[in-house]
């Protein structure tokens, strides 16, 4: 079953950007080297870069259509968003920053919810400290614990391990895969990492310059190394 | 503790209310006007920017003269204030403290700007897809990131109100226990013979007064800076 379909356009200077692709339940990745365009989709599926043309559609929901005039806010398209540098807001403790996505959507705090998140990724220990006393690997896992928090529809991973040293990598692997697994959440998995994206993804979409090249499993990988991506 | 006389306890009590009232006025406005002038573009814009500046760069005189016409009972915005809401400037401590603010504001907006400009809009960003609508992520993560900038910013404003004086004896003249405050007491007490030891305590108060201004405005912004980065 389609779970988002995207179908868009911009120009970004120099760069011609034409996407279409569909995803379905598990975890798709944005496949292809730096500059192809991937963060932008992401973007664009996030609700916070704005295409030119076309349409972005979510379970049964139209997020975005450029010919209806259709631009549904940031705030309120439910989607989940782990950024490649984290983002947690400095001035929160891990904990608020947990918390941030109910807060703002005013529901009661879950503390079974809560628990069975933080043990998930493993961050229980973390809570009290600040954003700037955590380790690398520490800050993804609190980000993809905030947007978990939030109860998206779809999680955003745009190279959520790009900051990290190959150690850190290794350490949170695992939890983005039980993520996969357990949580059930549709997966959008930005990546230029082969290796990654075979421990991860079910579905590839490769990009170069800002179109899909090609649509298919895990197999498109090894073409990509063979052509000297990886 | 430092043998005032009623009078001129009048005048201390008097500088300061005008102060904190010109401040705390001042205050939504300037973050306001900072957050414009740092984010966005309009038709306008600079002459905005001009305007904020501008009692920085006019000779206070003029500034309370403008005040004068404008605030003024027969001015336009002052008449009005004074037919519709019962407010009156002239000759009041309130127009001491209309002002002070004005003065102030160039000084309170420039740091408040400068911090809006320095935040990373990613946090922003962030906490929109986390759901926060625009006026919550202002209320969540811009002005608790810009804070420092704010602090600095009141302290500024309320430094340069609690010294006014050009702006504030042109428009509300020098009326005491209405609108003398410590400067112009100053002022007045170095025209009269005799007044040297009187002036002299007064301007004891003073450097009190903006030293603990100051010490109170460093103590905020580094419980702030422990806010954000936890040590």
């Amino acid at each position: 079953m389609i779970v988002l379909a995207v179908d868009v356009e911009k120009q970004l200077g120099a760069l011609q950007l034409s996407v279409r692709f569909e995803a379905a339940r598990g975890a798709t990745a944005l496949f292809g080297p730096s500059g192809a365009g991937k963060t932008s989709v992401v973007n664009m599926i996030a609700g916070l870069l704005t295409p030119d043309r076309g349409s972005i559609t979510l379970d049964d929901t139209v997020l975005f259509d450029a010919a209806k005039g259709i631009n549904v806010p940031p705030h309120r398209r439910r989607i989940g968003y782990v950024f490649q540098e984290g983002r947690l807001f400095p001035h929160f403790s891990v904990r608020q920053n947990l918390d941030y996505g109910r807060r703002m959507s005013g529901r009661a705090h879950d503390e079974a919810e809560f628990a069975r998140i933080a043990a998930l990724l493993d961050i229980k220990q973390l809570l009290d400290r600040r954003p700037r006393m955590l380790s690398g690997g520490e800050r993804q896992r609190v980000a993809v614990g905030r947007a978990l928090l939030m109860r998206p529809c779809l999680l955003l991973l745009d190279e959520p391990l790009a900051s990290l040293d190959t150690g850190h990598k290794r350490e949170i692997l695992p939890y983005l895969v039980r993520l996969r697994d357990e949580a059930g959440i549709p997966i959008v998995y930005v990546s230029h990492t082969p290796a990654e994206v075979r421990r991860i993804a079910t579905t590839v979409v490769r990009l170069d310059s800002g179109r899909v090249v090609a649509t298919g499993g895990l197999d498109l990988l090894d073409d990509a190394e063979a052509d000297g991506l990886g | 503790m430092f043998d005032l006389s009623p009078a001129e306890w009048t005048a201390v009590e008097l500088s300061l209310r005008i102060a904190i009232v010109a401040t705390a006025w001042a205050l939504p406005f300037g973050i306001a006007a900072g957050w414009l002038l740092a984010r966005k573009n309009f038709w306008g814009k600079t002459l905005l920017d001009g305007l904020v500046f501008l009692p920085l760069v006019l000779p206070p005189v003029v500034t309370g003269y403008l005040l004068l016409i404008w605030f003024g009972r027969r001015g336009p915005i002052g008449g009005f204030l004074d037919n519709h809401f019962g407010i009156v400037f002239s000759f009041r401590w309130t127009g001491a403290a209309l002002a002070c603010g004005v003065m102030g504001f160039p000084l309170m907006v420039r740091p408040i700007r400068l911090a809006f400009e320095a935040i990373d809009r990613k946090f922003e960003d962030a906490a929109a897809t986390l759901g926060a609508n625009q006026i919550l992520v202002f209320l969540t993560v811009t002005l608790p990131l810009a804070l420092p900038g704010v602090i600095a910013g009141v302290l500024l404003c309320f430094a340069r109100a609690l010294g006014e004086f050009g702006a504030t004896i042109t428009f509300v003249s020098n009326i005491p226990g209405e609108t003398q405050t410590i400067s112009a007491a100053i002022y007045t007490l170095t025209q009269i013979p005799g007044g040297d030891a009187e002036a002299g305590r007064l301007v004891l108060v003073a450097i009190v007064l903006a030293l603990a201004a100051l010490i109170a405005s460093e103590w905020l912004a580094r419980r702030a800076a422990i806010r954000f980065h936890g040590e």
